[in-house]
């Protein structure tokens, strides 16, 4: 019995480990590429993720209208579309689809699809968590369809509208958002500081008196409000998100809402009758009204109107956000919107056009593409698949690479740069990164509250150092917020600079350092995240005097803090979705979802709405680079440095270039056997 | 014996109910946002997803809900890994973590009480500290350490062997000779104490005195008694082994449920935790009474 189960356990050992070659030896004869790609995906649906990692799939089972070249930026080559052409200035562009494309299925891709997943990603409806809806908000019409601006969609788009719309837009529609409620409420009336009352005063009259903290309540009930604080309530709202209830009550005192001179009263009386018959009709779908400028005009050819000149739209359609979704196979499992609970992004139901197609999926363990025959370029695509490993450890990742586990991997750690420096010389790339890591600063705390403070800030951190020292991955000290790329000529206004720094720090009107408040530096709670905020921490300390207090908080929490503004400094980071110095520079619009720094500047937005509308290539990079001075001056962002990309790749796999946005163009990509 | 099995289910389901319940309004205390991403959340966004989830209704009402749904057998979907049902992630998981437990188990088992019975035998002499000195290596030197070492020495040197990965039959044995020391070194420990204080009993003595052969008195006489403190601590330990270890899986790269206990904290995955935690009381339950009712199998004296 005994002797059975040993010779059994034998045989057995025996059988499961007869392959004596590596992963690796295996793919390359299979002819697939074995990458690295550091944690679950959070889904594969490209409308509703947002992660690198996840692109990182979908950019080999999708294909959007163009694709990137493999050998150099900014440069794009036929991908849906066969070819496009643009009107002069840019703002209308006819893209004609390659009639041979087709979904993994078989079914032809056609215009339809596009319009269907461009109409898809700007749902209007809240249960749409959609994440990147505002990269198609440079179709136009795009962000009125996705916000619900009705004014704009039932007033503007109607030619039989008696007013023109010029004259009519300058009606509060969408909220004066100066007025935060929640902010001001924090005060009685008589405590207001004058820049408080300033954003009040275009709508008190003389000698009237508010109850703030009536207006900022939950669930206000307006009518028990006084007519300034009416007015105040409603203004703060805007026209289109008022209620059915609030919008009859305003018909009849149309006053309490700021309109333009030029609107007469039967017209504002007109206004407020639509958006009202809207909410009674029960707020239809309003695709058609809005006239959002995408147009498939027959199964080949998707017209796109655009809401300015876009000289870079084809970097953009780039993008995962505008690649299509299989119409007939969203609509078989749910309807347009359904978000999650539509199962059409799971194994075998999944169905793409781009050059793989889905064939594993496992949670946490492998996702595997596989080549997809009905690709119209199949011929070029030289891999017959891909498998991504959701490697999270990275030791572990390097450990597999160099058992040959492996052909690319996700990343490498800066501890084990130098080792990999030493021991895969061939293997170890670094290569630069559209990427920036830089500290939000609250401007609303003390001491940040002074330009001055901050820009010291600023000057004092060596940003050398903390490159050289302790990333060791080649990445660059940042003179602002957009990384180096392309024409664009950035202001460059941040350096290290102690002794200025220090000469700042005296005009700022502290005293002393020691009568600075306490200043506390937000980081998440990563070992990488504390060594980089100790040495802020100990560069401050050196050439300013100033000693903050670290503050680490797990990943979830260290967002949730900085979305509540509930910080006084904190490190962060972006990463440009597209090579377009806009990716860096529209997030942080006042109160933009991504800027929490309670900054704003109406220079600076001004100058990037010229910058919209701007065609000359040179002209435009010119404003943009003014844009970002202006923020560099007000320095509500401290940048430290530009990202870089190191990573592991095996000699035999080719076509596998820099490129800075590290997108790469899986079809392109080959495997070279020995 | 049937009361007594009958008494342990009670008591098993009482445990279970209060463990739901009080980690239920746990989990709701951990600072931090579900839907919190790198990517701002609009606040009609959050909403959205609050009613979806149902997080927007009173925390009270919420868990009767959830209650309701677990009667209902439904687990809820994951907050974190939206589109998936947290029964699938628990049917995907469990069966890689009780292939790598069960292994690592009978492993421990392997090595940890035959090393227990040389130390008690040969106690006070080399033998003994050599083997305790193992056990307690085996309970200090934690996974973190061992499973890079053994990546390094072991997996690296021999072709035949992954450094990480789940795909071929031997990548189960260097996770499971991981998970397997802790076990071994805590059966070692608890086989020697037991067996020392049986070969001090007067039965013991009174063989020993009639000439019965060692090998005979230890197997027939002396191991069952002296197992009986092993057989307690297998239960629990069998329950947590088979529901995966972090570390282990990070290391190795194994796609088990160990990651989805520690990352369904921190990005507070509320459905993902409680469907663990349930899960995971209904195994040990299980297991305490398969221990409880192996005990009374090796003692008489239990049985009446």
């Amino acid at each position: 019995m005994l002797r059975n189960t040993i010779s059994l356990t034998l045989a057995s050992l025996a059988l499961i480990s007869c392959e004596t070659r590596s992963d690796v030896e295996i793919a390359n004869e299979e002819n697939i590429l074995i990458i690295g790609n550091s944690n679950e995906p959070k889904g594969l649906d490209p409308h509703l993720v947002s992660g690198v990692l996840e692109s990182k799939i979908i950019r080999a089972l999708f294909e959007g209208l163009c694709v990137d070249d493999p050998m150099k930026n900014s440069s794009s080559l036929p991908g849906a579309a066969t070819h496009w052409e643009s009107s002069d200035d840019f703002t209308e562009w006819t893209f004609h689809l390659n009639p041979e494309a087709k979904w993994s299925d078989g079914v032809p891709v056609t215009a339809h699809d596009f319009a269907f997943s461009y109409r898809r990603l700007l749902s209007p409806d809240p249960n749409w968590p959609a994440k990147y809806a505002e990269m198609l908000y440079f179709l136009d019409n795009g962000e009125a369809y996705h916000r619900n601006q009705f004014g704009k969609i039932l007033c503007k788009n109607d030619p039989t509208f008696p007013l023109e719309w010029d004259i009519l837009k300058e009606a509060n529609f969408t909220g004066d958002q100066k007025l935060n409620l929640g902010n001001l409420a924090k005060k009685t009336f008589a405590e207001l500081e004058e820049s408080d009352l300033k954003k009040l005063q275009p709508y008190l009259k003389e000698g009237e008196t508010l109850n703030l903290a009536k207006l900022s309540a939950e669930n206000v009930d307006f009518k028990s409000l006084s007519d300034p604080e009416k007015r105040i309530y409603f203004n703060s709202i805007g026209i289109d998100k008022l209620s059915k209830d609030q919008l009859t009550y305003l018909k009849s005192q149309p006053d309490l809402i700021a309109w333009t001179e030029g609107v007469p009263a039967e017209i504002r009386q007109l206004v407020l009758d639509r958006i009202i018959a809207h909410h009674e009709a029960g707020k239809p779908n309003l695709w058609e009204q809005a006239q959002v400028g995408v147009n498939a005009a027959d199964d080949f050819t998707l017209k796109l109107k655009l809401r300015g000149p876009i000289p870079f739209l084809t970097e953009i359609t780039k993008h995962y956000t505008w690649y299509p979704v299989p119409k007939h196979i969203v609509l078989k499992h749910g309807e347009i919107n359904t978000a999650f609970s539509s199962p059409w992004t799971r194994p075998g139901n999944l169905v793409s056009n781009g050059p793989f197609k889905l064939k594993t999926w496992r949670t946490n363990h492998l996702i595997e593409v596989e080549k997809n025959p009905h690709y119209w370029d199949h011929d070029t695509v030289s891999l017959s698949g891909i498998r991504y490993l959701p490697i999270q450890n990275y030791y572990t990742e390097t450990r597999m690479f160099g058992d040959d586990q492996l052909h690319v991997t996700y990343s490498v750690p800066s501890e084990l740069i130098p080792m990999a420096q030493e021991k895969y010389p061939e293997q170890f790339r670094q290569e630069d990164y559209v990427g920036v890591r830089f500290l939000r600063v609250n401007i609303k705390n003390t001491p940040f509250d002074n330009p001055k403070v901050r820009r010291a800030f600023a000057l004092a951190i060596d940003q050398e150092a903390i490159c050289n020292k302790i990333l060791q991955g080649g990445q660059k000290p940042a003179s602002g917020i957009v990384p180096p790329f392309g024409d664009y000529v950035p202001p460059g206004l941040i350096y290290f600079d102690p002794e200025k720094a220090k000469a700042l720090l005296a005009e700022s009107g502290y005293e002393s350092t020691s009568s600075f408040p306490e200043i506390d530096l937000l980081t998440s709670n990563t070992d990488s995240g504390l060594r980089e905020a100790e040495s802020l921490q100990a560069m401050w300390q050196k050439h300013l005097g100033i000693k903050v207090r670290i503050v680490q908080r797990e990943w979830t929490t260290y967002l949730q803090k900085q979305y509540d503004k509930d910080y006084d400094i904190c490190v962060g980071g972006w990463i440009g979705d597209y090579l377009d110095p806009t990716t860096f520079l529209e997030m942080w619009v006042t109160d933009g979802g991504n800027n929490n720094t309670n900054w704003g500047s109406d220079e600076f937005e001004t100058l990037l709405k010229k910058a919209e509308n701007t065609a000359d290539v040179p002209t435009r990079m010119g404003i943009l680079s003014q844009a970002e001075r202006i923020i560099l001056e007000d320095t509500p962002v401290l940048p430290i440095y530009w990202y870089t990309t190191n990573y592991l790749i095996r000699s035999e796999v080719k076509n596998w270039n820099p490129l800075l946005l590290n997108n790469q163009p899986y079809k392109f990509v080959k495997i070279e056997k020995p | 014996m049937l009361k007594v099995i009958l008494s342990r289910l009670l008591q098993t389901i009482v445990v279970v109910f209060l463990l739901l319940t009080f980690t239920f309004f746990a989990v709701r205390q951990i600072p931090g946002n579900p839907f919190a991403t790198e990517k701002a959340t609009s606040p009609e966004e959050q909403a959205a997803l609050e009613a979806y989830y149902g997080l927007d209704k009173p925390l009270f009402i919420q868990y009767v809900n959830y209650l309701g749904n677990i009667a209902q057998g439904d687990f809820g979907d994951s907050l974190a890994m939206k589109g998936r049902k947290v029964s699938t992630l628990i049917s995907e998981a469990f069966p890689v973590s009780l292939k790598l437990g069960l292994i690592s188990l009978c492993l421990g088992m392997g090595i940890g009480i035959p090393l227990g019975i040389i130390a008690a035998l040969y106690h006070n002499r080399w033998q003994d500290y050599s083997a305790m000195i193992i056990a307690m290596a085996g309970i200090c030197i934690v996974a973190f350490v061992l499973g890079p070492l053994f990546q390094l020495l072991i997996a690296r040197p021999l072709s035949l062997l992954n450094v990480a990965g789940w795909n071929r039959g031997s990548d189960l044995l260097l996770p499971s000779i991981t998970l397997c020391f802790g076990v071994a070194a805590y059966l070692a420990r608890l086989t020697r104490g037991g067996m020392l204080d049986v070969l001090s009993q007067d039965y013991i003595r009174t063989a020993r005195a009639k000439g019965v052969p060692t090998l005979q008195i230890i197997t027939r006489h002396a191991l069952r008694p002296a197992l009986m403190p092993a057989v307690t601590f297998l239960g629990p330990a069998f329950a947590s082994i088979i529901t995966g270890s972090f570390v282990v899986e990070n290391i190795f790269l194994v796609p088990g449920m160990g990651q989805h206990f520690v990352l369904g904290i921190t990005s507070k995955d509320y459905n993902l935790v409680l469907g663990l935690v349930l899960f995971y009381g209904i195994l040990m339950g299980i297991a305490n009474l398969l221990s409880d009712i192996a005990l009374i199998f090796m003692d008489p004296k239990l049985r009446s």
